[in-house]
């Protein structure tokens, strides 16, 4: 009879005050608890982090790398949307 | 955009009952500038001020996307349409972004839109004015946008951690609107007589109510002391109101406008601008409700809202029907 599996977290870290949590990787675990332990033990041996967030990587929806050109290439044609599409002078200074 | 919720003073309990210890640790931080983030412990005061301010702020950039996609269908070019569509589906993207970062202190997106919609809940004075010439779309790109810049660079650093990582995405994603909008006053100022014409006929409209944006003057400001000391706030209303006039004068001399304003004179002294006296009794009745458009605009957010309601009732009951069919097809699948 083979193992009942262990539950996969995904785990973010905040790197320090005020910046946003990122994904680092994962780990196995029971439970929740035992998620951020593990994390901690893993992920930040040497002081990477302020805040970890673990999350059930089941609960994650991907898109999938695949559909990446139906998802994102439309952006490509669209050079209005960034500021250098609009000629502003040089004489009036940055905007 | 829009920090006039910070001229509100908070009505809420004072924070007497609040331990002393917590609120000087709390203090501490904002004061090591370290951020506040959701989980924190913070002053009840502090929360509703913020609740207040980025609820306003989100309610702004989406009745924000009234004024300006009033012109969308009459855009003068292909070029304009594209342009001009793209900075109203930010200013809908900035409310979401907004309206989350709020939900992290506790209140839901729904409570947030009801209030605006039973008339509780107020949004930047500035787009309760007409837009009545495509120049319009121009003078706001370049004074509305740029009297927000004003205001949102400094709300990039925050004590509130959710609100200045999303000041930072907006102002990075902004930077192109005030562009847009000054391309097409240059444009329309390098055009026929009509054009200037109608370029300076903006310009007079806009000024004065651009000014107000930043909110009555600090002498008469309710309540900065406690937005200064928790670091929400980082500049006074006429800090900021100065800066901007400052360095939008010379960009509308540029275009070969004038400015409404008969005072406006540059001292050299000081190296600022100065400007005349704001009428502050028009201010008021535009906060109040009986701007211009203030009716027009709330009831195209409540038809909005309720015309969408079906299409939220439907997603939902999708969503759900295909969870009740999931879990049978797993249940049969089970040995």
């Amino acid at each position: 009879m083979s193992e009942t599996p262990m539950p996969l977290w995904e785990v973010f870290i905040r790197t320090r005050s005020g910046m946003p949590h990122k994904h680092c990787g994962s780990v196995h675990a029971a439970d929740a608890t035992m998620a951020l332990q593990a994390a901690r033990d893993v992920y930040t041996r040497r002081g990477e982090a302020v805040s970890i967030w673990v999350v059930p990587s089941r609960a994650i929806t991907a898109s999938d790398p695949a559909d990446k050109d139906q998802l994102f290439e439309p952006t490509g044609d669209k050079p209005y949307r960034h500021p250098t599409f609009y000629q502003v002078p040089d004489e009036v200074g940055h905007m | 955009m829009y920090t006039q919720g910070l001229n509100v003073s908070d009505a809420g309990p004072r924070t007497a009952a609040e331990d002393p210890a917590r609120l000087a640790a709390f203090q501490g931080k904002v004061d090591a500038e370290d951020k506040i983030e959701p989980n924190d412990w913070m002053p009840d005061g502090y929360r509703r001020t913020l609740v207040r301010q980025m609820s306003q702020h989100a309610h702004s950039e989406v009745i924000g996307m009234q004024p300006e996609g009033n012109w969308l269908t009459r855009a003068p070019s292909l070029r304009r349409k594209a342009g001009l569509l793209a900075k109203v589906q930010d200013e809908a993207g900035h409310g979401l972004y907004l309206y989350a970062a709020a939900e992290t202190l506790g209140i839901t997106r729904e409570a947030m839109i009801e209030e605006l919609i039973a008339g509780k809940a107020k949004y930047s004075s500035i787009f309760n004015y007409p837009t009545l010439s495509w120049a319009d779309i121009g003078a706001i790109g370049w004074l509305v946008d740029g009297a927000a810049i004003m205001n949102q660079i400094p709300l990039c650093r925050c004590s509130f951690g959710p609100y200045a990582r999303a000041m930072i995405r907006i102002c990075r994603e902004e930077s192109f609107h005030q562009r847009q909008g000054y391309e097409i006053m240059l444009t329309l100022a390098n055009g026929t007589a009509a054009q200037k014409e109608m370029a300076q006929d903006a310009l007079n409209r806009f000024w004065w109510p651009v000014l107000m944006m930043f909110g009555p003057s600090d002498r008469e400001s309710l309540h900065s002391a406690d937005t200064m000391r928790w670091k929400i706030k980082r500049f006074s209303n006429d800090d900021l109101r100065q800066k901007f006039v400052d360095a939008t004068v010379p960009q509308g001399h540029y275009l070969g406008l004038t400015f409404p304003d008969p005072d406006l004179r540059f001292d050299a002294a000081s190296g600022h601008w100065r400007f005349g006296a704001i009428d502050w009794s028009e201010f008021r009745r535009v906060v109040a409700g009986d701007g211009p458009c203030n009716r027009q605009r709330l009831k195209a957010r409540t038809g909005a809202h309720a015309d969408g309601a079906w299409v939220r009732a439907a997603a939902l009951a999708h969503a759900n029907k295909r969870a009740v069919a999931a879990a049978r097809r797993d249940a049969a699948e089970r040995p």
